[in-house]
């Protein structure tokens, strides 16, 4: 099984359906524990990553990402899009050049985003932040051998969840300390989505 | 919702027209950005200033850019942080080739775009520093935690850097006075109600009537504790208590006070709290350089105010009372 470029864009245009149908969720989290604009930012960046892939040809997985990354970076603003910019970059430069990619290329471009988000946001497991489910999500690719659209949904869903239960370190809902206990991650919600859609795609064929 | 707007995802570039429309001859809107530029810029032999941030906070930052003040401000969404391509157009259009020094408020936010921005800068050669403002007292000071937010202490920093900047003083003399005002500026705000981000289209948390918030951050970021709504002496004497327990002033001291509103407080009650923050000063000693009253950086229309001290010294005295032409620094 391998990961072209058609699948890539499958799999943003699946976050964007999530993340546009989720969108007054993920605020209404942020509200709880941040500033309420999560959805608003992600809603306007995946908007903007799906209209600029569609209307460009690719010819390597590591451009599309490239381009999902840019418009990250340049359409989200908020501490999401330098950590999801960084994420998406990482993945191209680890794949750069790529038609396709086998397992153990997207276990390694997964593996380079999480460091990525972690030099960027210098956040650490357990923190309430993305690392809570971009952690784990490595953790489990390097355990599978091949695509698992089973493993990789619930991962996702099952550390997702398991953010309610952790007190703030970093990010906005920080300033909560103890207070931020009992509520979920939005960055870990959309996280989530994002993993959910590939699970999807692979679920289709990869 | 009830807003003079046209369209909650216009407001940003709407206002910033407005803005630069309204200054025609100090500053400028660089083409296709939400970028303001001094009019003059790069000013040469200057360290060029970039600040910036959420929009919703006005008139900070683009109207404290100006001659004395900042070269460049970047908007962000309302409540959101500029991206990187946004505050490197900035940079680029203030270098001057003396560097550019960015300040910034301590969000995890601005902090990751600017640093993001400031790479890119620094791999096109611009020598690009920074410095990081905390001053709300409201959150613990931890560098375990994404630490302290900026608030309208920034507003000072803004200025007396840009004063040190005017001198022709060197990135090394800039960034330390920066950071002389950083360690020696505290702050901590209050809120009555809360405000609207326009895309939202409804308020980020809910007081009741005769509830009042201690501690908020501007962007609605909860705060120290809900109580009922007292007098302006019981605000100030604890939003004060609360601010000088974190500063070790001493009798004789001086300090530049603000008393600032966040959007929807008439500057009668700002006065009135000025009153009282002007009593506990002179009970304690501490001598009042100089006082600035009025909106400096706002939270949307939030019913509300802060108040920020900052300890003076000779030099902070005399950058703080330099000149200033940015349309907003009201003295
Ligand atoms: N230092 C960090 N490292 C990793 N993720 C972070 C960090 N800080 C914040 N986040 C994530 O960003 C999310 C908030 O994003 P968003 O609301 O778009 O930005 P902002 O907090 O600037 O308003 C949080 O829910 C969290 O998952
Ligand atoms: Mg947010």
């Amino acid at each position: 099984m391998e990961l072209q470029v058609n699948h890539v864009i499958t799999w943003m245009e699946k976050s964007n359906e999530k993340i546009q149908t989720n969108k007054d969720f993920l605020s209404a989290l942020d509200r709880a524990i941040g500033d309420g604009d999560h959805g608003i930012n992600m809603a306007r960046g995946f908007n903007e990553v799906v209209t600029k892939i569609k209307e460009t040809d690719y010819s390597t997985v590591s451009d599309v990402l490239k381009d999902v990354s840019m418009t990250l970076l340049s359409k989200v603003g908020g501490a999401s899009g330098p950590l999801y910019g960084t994420a998406f970059l990482k993945m191209s430069t680890s794949l750069k050049g790529r038609e396709k990619i086998d397992y153990s290329l997207f276990v390694n471009a997964v593996s380079e985003a999480l460091n990525g988000i972690k030099m960027r946001g210098k956040a650490s497991t357990g923190e309430k932040t993305l690392v809570d489910v971009w952690e784990p999500i490595v953790e489990q690719l390097q355990k599978d051998s091949d695509f698992e659209a089973v493993t990789i949904e619930t991962t996702a869903k099952n550390s997702m969840e398991a953010t309610k239960a952790i007190e703030a370190k970093k990010g906005r809902a920080a300033y909560l300390g103890e207070r931020s206990v009992g509520h979920l991650d939005p960055g870990s919600v959309s996280s989530y989505y994002i993993f959910s859609a590939l699970s999807e795609v692979i679920k289709e064929g990869v | 919702m009830k807003k003079i707007i046209n369209d909650p995802n216009f407001v940003v570039k709407d206002m910033l027209e407005g803005f630069v429309a309204a200054y025609p001859n100090d500053v400028k809107l660089l083409p296709n950005t939400t970028v303001v530029v001094r009019e003059d810029a790069p000013v040469s032999n200057k360290v060029g200033l970039v600040s910036g941030g959420g929009s919703g906070h006005e008139p900070a930052h683009a109207g404290y850019v100006g001659k004395g003040m900042l070269d460049a401000a970047v908007a962000g969404e309302v409540f959101t942080s500029p991206t990187p391509d946004q505050v490197l157009e900035a940079i680029k259009a203030v270098d001057s080739g003396e560097g550019v020094l960015l300040i910034i408020k301590n969000y995890t936010g601005d902090v990751m775009n600017f640093e993001m921005a400031a790479e890119l800068a620094e791999a096109e050669g611009i020598n690009v520093q920074q410095v990081v403002v905390n001053d709300d007292v409201a959150v613990e000071d931890s560098s375990f935690t994404t630490g302290r937010r900026g608030i309208a202490g920034t507003v000072f920093v803004h200025k007396i850097v840009g004063a040190k900047a005017t001198q022709g003083a060197s990135m090394e003399e800039v960034k330390a006075v920066a950071e002389k005002v950083v360690a020696n500026v505290r702050s901590i705000g209050m809120a009555l109600t809360p405000c609207i981000v326009p895309a939202a289209g409804k308020p980020s948390f809910e007081l009741k009537d005769n509830e009042m918030e201690v501690g908020i951050g501007i962007h609605g970021e909860p705060g120290i504790k809900r109580t009922e709504v007292t007098t302006a002496h019981d605000i100030a004497t604890e939003l004060m208590e609360k601010v000088l327990d974190d500063m070790n002033l001493k009798s004789g001291d001086e300090v530049a006070v603000m008393i600032n509103g966040l959007g929807a407080t008439p500057e009668m009650e700002l006065y009135i709290v000025n009153k009282e923050v002007n009593n506990i000063l002179t009970e304690k000693g501490i001598k009042i350089y100089d006082t600035f009253v009025g909106e400096y950086m706002t939270s949307l229309e939030m019913a509300g105010c802060s108040v920020t001290l900052l300890k003076v010294d000779e030099e902070l005295k005399s950058l703080l009372d330099a000149e200033s032409k940015a349309p907003a620094f009201r003295r």
